[in-house]
């Protein structure tokens, strides 16, 4: 990379143009500039009209019930529990920037650099990129408020959207329970736009995951109803 | 229950497909596969691999729909984003890209449905207004969307600074885009008149 300000990957950008170096350096920059997200924005309308510019054959019919058998066999059983959450119709623009990024296709590419780094540390974001980044993962819709991500080898991450803060002199605690048995899976505080947690043991298949809100310093087994649960 | 959703939005669709509807998933497929598949065979140039591309794509949709934030962006341009993404990750995987234009393909057969008509006319209107694009701008963004080329690899490829690459993409796309605003005048056959209901 050069030392250029990354407003003028904008235009290489939209057009899925870059390498994945660039492309995290310029997700970092998207992520703090509002003007570039505009331009983007409007960029984005422009690009797509590109496909329309190709011969469009109809895709063979057994792909139809291909897709749909396979987003069958994702669905994963949800629970929401909204008390701490936000009203996504309600978000400030700026909280809502690394989601738009994310929304944008630029989902599995990098994320590192747009997580707020005050409460989770480096060395985890950079593990959550890593899991991220491993062919075969498994993402898991938390009812538009995040995902769990899971690697083919049972390595787990939570990236979660617009979390708010626990009370005072507490945090909050994943958990991944198996078989009804719940494991403490690591602490943390939320971000103030994405929060992304490397879970601290591995989730087997068929395991639960959920977080729950805890006295500082963490408890053995969970003592508040879960924010959310979701079973892989 | 097949549930009737013709009457949906895109973005409903969208905020359906979040909630997991898989019938909403099924409808925003029946309202793009076509232009999504056609997308992905134009960049991986190749049917298996352009149905795998639609698959991965439309899973994409599935799983980041929460994501999707229609302040931002239309769901088409969404949809055909995660696809376009997709499409290019799987042809640089399998380094299967080609350089050649964008083919201009006269259709052997007339096919009468409104939806396919204006497909086609959304496709004469693009294709000429790409035409109208300086030939270096052109060049740039064909091999860079439809080949699925990084920029460092076309400033290679071409034979010229990366800042030149980068400003022919730009000035591109903002010349395109002006383009696409205009109204269709010529290019038109007459069969284009009957505006379609979409």
């Amino acid at each position: 990379m050069d030392n250029e300000a990354p407003h003028d990957l904008t235009a290489a950008y939209a057009l899925d143009a870059l390498d994945p170096a660039e492309e995290r350096a310029y997700e970092a920059h998207l992520a703090q500039c509002e003007l570039c997200r505009a331009e983007l924005a409007e960029l984005r309308e422009t690009v797509a009209s590109l496909a329309y510019g190709v011969d469009t054959p109809e895709p063979p019919a057994r792909l139809r019930s291909r897709i749909l058998a396979q987003a069958g066999a994702e669905q994963t059983n949800v629970v929401p529990m909204p008390r701490r959450w936000t009203a996504p119709a309600a978000v400030a623009f700026a909280a809502a920037a690394a989601a738009v990024a994310i929304g944008l296709g630029i989902w599995a590419s990098s994320l590192s650099d747009r997580l707020d780094h005050a409460e989770v540390t480096q060395q985890q974001s950079e593990r959550v990129a890593d899991i991220l980044a491993t062919e075969g993962t498994v993402s898991t819709n938390l009812d538009g408020r995040g995902k769990l991500i899971v690697t083919p080898s049972g390595e787990g991450a939570l990236v979660l959207n617009r979390l708010e803060p626990p009370a005072p002199g507490h945090v909050y605690e994943a958990w991944v329970s198996e078989g009804g048995k719940p494991r403490p899976a690591g602490l943390f505080k939320p971000g103030r736009k994405v929060t992304a947690f490397p879970l601290t043991i591995p989730v087997p298949t068929g395991a639960a995951v959920m977080v729950t809100e805890e006295k500082a310093g963490g408890t053995d087994l969970p003592t508040s109803v879960p924010l959310f649960l979701v079973r892989t | 229950m097949r549930r009737d959703l013709a009457h949906l939005s895109d973005e409903a669709l969208v905020t359906l497909v979040a909630r997991s509807d898989e019938s909403a998933l099924g409808e925003l497929y029946d309202r793009y596969s076509r232009i999504a598949f056609g997308l992905a065979r134009r960049i991986v140039r190749d049917e298996t691999l352009a149905e795998d591309a639609l698959q991965e794509g439309f899973m994409s949709i599935w799983r980041s729909a929460g994501q999707f934030i229609p302040e931002r962006a239309k769901a088409s341009t969404w949809l055909l984003t995660l696809v376009h993404r997709r499409a290019v990750d799987l042809v640089r995987r399998e380094d299967r890209r080609r350089a050649e234009p964008l083919d201009f393909v006269v259709e052997s057969h007339v096919e009468a449905a409104d939806d396919v008509a204006w497909l086609r006319l959304e496709r004469q209107r693009v294709q000429g207004a790409l035409r109208k694009l300086p030939d270096q701008q052109r060049e740039a963004i064909e091999l860079a969307y439809y080949g699925g080329f990084t920029q460092s690899e076309l400033a290679e490829r071409l034979g010229e600074p990366l800042g030149t690459i980068k400003s022919r993409m730009f000035a591109g796309l903002g010349r395109l885009r002006e383009l696409l605003a205009e109204p269709v005048l010529d290019d038109t056959p007459s069969w284009t008149t009957k505006h379609p209901t979409t």
